[in-house]
């Protein structure tokens, strides 16, 4: 509802002023490193700000980019990794929460207690350990590494479970009568019922793993099996931190398939996104 | 509902073997390894009591990860909760546009940090960057923004603010959905017209549960800095960016002294519990408020 003052026009006015200025600086470093990545290396030290080049080098920055680092094998990593763990994740946390929602069985206090209690853990106080397990199985610097880790998620079971306590008693009972297991309660009942909530989880989920840089950083030496965080540093490396044209023109590439994913579905992906603030 | 043993093993039974291997027994791991001085390699170790503990507390490089890290923490929250809370409510003040600032406020959390955290080295450039170009058009000394001793930690903090602030942003929008019309309407009627007595004397303290949550959130984020800081100062200049995760992983995994490291860990999990069960007890109030 808006009150007189707030439509009156020197309002709106300075509600614009203020917000424009705001979201210029915020939106200022995307701007620039899409427009450095089109620029040829002298007029990236010249002075003064210049949306677009006079000279154009996008073909030269963007192969240069793609071929220095295998920047595509990053990519594809990253949608392996976070598939991976979304899909272990999932088939892990689903039958749990229908058993913390609609089931009663001794010691399921305590359970839950556990759950609980993982949620409040943060990811990086696992790390020493879990390293040192995964350099006794042979597993450092491996696709499992990065994945192993994270497949039980606390997080997805105390999500779930909330959503499926709203799903009605009567459904399962027929489903029951109908002979179906409470497998394929879970799966093909119970699932789609909470696509929602799963959906809002999945987001929450591969964004955390597209963009976490420690574990690879800690688990994976091999530049073919790093992840688009990872490939962004060996790639920095590899400039050395001063050809700006191509080092743009690779970031352009690492952040390109989130802010797409972020434009085509804003207000699941914030969603999703903000779960984290329930998961430290 | 009662179900069968076996089928509740089934159902059950791998996410609580898996969370007690991955999560619980981890950290019950770096609490006992906390403990000892045991060295990554090594074949022996020993028990040292609190040792570890007592050397953190005389460990120069420690202390000033930890000061930093507080002082990191409470620059992007404050930081974050300002702008985040001011641009919601002007955003949400006015349709006009409304979409696209919050895309706009909202794009650093969905862009990959480390890869904006390299425009931002270019952008912070002492002698390219757009940074010190600005600021010279104002006759002002351009800076060098990592690499001064002053400067690497807010300059670190600015942007984390830029990534946070987005975060902040749509909880506070979201807070600001849970206010009841009825209320504003109320208030109105009340003869409390004006939009800036509004503010203080009803938006705001409904949104107190709110804010608890987003400061709780921030903290522990902020807590959790470490990707910016590797990437763009590895703790330099002379320490003046180091920080709680990064002193972890430099003993850990650069030394591997992982006993002391671990003991390092134990006091990071601590800190980050304290801003959950904070967290958790404002949002059994937000229960009773609703």
């Amino acid at each position: 509802m808006n009150t007189p003052t707030q439509t009156s026009l020197p309002w709106r006015i300075a509600r614009h002023t203020i917000l424009m200025t705001g979201a210029i600086i915020y939106l200022f470093p995307f701007i620039w490193m899409l427009s450095t990545s089109l620029k040829p290396a002298d007029e990236i030290f010249m002075s003064g700000f210049h949306l677009l080049p006079q000279k154009w080098a996008a073909w030269e920055n963007y192969t240069t980019a793609l071929t220095q680092v295998p920047l595509l094998r990053y990519l594809l990593n990253g949608i392996i990794v976070c598939a991976g763990i979304l899909v272990l994740q999932i088939l892990i946390a689903l039958p749990a929460a229908y058993v913390f929602a609609k089931t009663e069985f001794r010691g399921k206090r305590l359970a839950w207690a556990l759950v609980m209690l993982s949620l409040m853990i943060p990811f990086q106080a696992t790390a020493i350990p879990l390293y040192i397990l995964l350099y006794h199985a042979g597993l450092l610097d491996t696709t499992s590494a990065l994945v192993i880790p994270f497949i039980a998620s606390a997080f997805g079971i105390f999500l779930m479970r909330q959503f499926f306590r709203g799903v009605p008693n009567d459904l399962i009972h027929a489903a029951r009568l109908d002979g179906m297991s409470e497998f394929e309660l879970v799966w093909r009942i119970l699932m789609p019922t909470a696509m929602p909530a799963l959906i809002a989880f999945s987001i929450f989920s591969v964004v955390w793993h597209w963009n976490d840089f420690f574990w690879p950083l800690l688990v994976i030496s091999t530049m073919d099996l790093a992840t688009p965080p990872l490939g962004t540093m060996f790639f920095m490396n590899e400039e050395s931190g001063t050809n700006y044209g191509p080092l743009m023109a690779g970031t352009v590439i690492i952040t390109l398939p989130l802010l797409l994913f972020f434009l085509a579905a804003q207000k699941r992906f914030i969603e999703g996104v903000t779960l984290s603030g329930v998961k430290g | 509902m009662r179900i069968k043993h076996t089928q509740l093993a089934l159902l059950l039974g791998p996410s609580m073997v898996l969370t007690v291997l991955l999560l619980v027994l981890p950290l019950f791991i770096v609490a006992v390894l906390s403990l000892t001085d045991w060295q990554f390699g090594a074949n022996t170790w020993n028990w040292i009591g609190l040792s570890n503990y007592a050397e953190l507390w005389q460990d120069d490089t420690f202390r000033k990860s930890f000061i930093n890290t507080m002082y990191y923490l409470v620059m992007v929250s404050v930081g974050s909760i300002v702008i985040g809370l001011g641009a919601a409510l002007l955003i949400e003040s006015h349709s006009s546009l409304r979409a696209f600032y919050r895309t706009a406020y909202f794009m650093p959390v969905a862009s990959t940090l480390i890869a904006m955290a390299l425009v931002w080295q270019f952008l912070m450039h002492p002698s390219a960057g757009f940074i010190n170009q600005v600021i010279s058009w104002f006759g002002l000394v351009p800076q060098n923004w990592l690499k001064d001793y002053n400067l690497a930690l807010p300059s670190l903090a600015v942007i984390g603010i830029w990534q946070m602030s987005g975060l902040a942003m749509v909880m506070f929008m979201a807070g600001l959905k849970n206010i009841p019309t009825e209320l504003r309407h109320a208030s109105l009627l009340d003869g409390m017209s004006n939009p800036i007595d509004r503010l203080f004397r009803l938006t705001l303290p409904l949104l107190g549960p709110t804010t608890l949550f987003v400061v709780t959130v921030c903290a522990i984020r902020s807590l959790q800095v470490f990707d910016i800081v590797h990437v763009l100062t590895s703790g330099g200049p002379n320490k003046a960016t180091e920080v709680l995760l990064h002193t972890i992983y430099n003993e850990g995994f650069s030394f591997f002294r992982m006993g002391y490291a671990s003991a390092m860990t134990v006091i990071f999990v601590a800190c980050i519990f304290i801003f959950t069960l904070v967290q958790q007890a404002g949002m059994d109030k937000r229960t009773h408020y609703a």
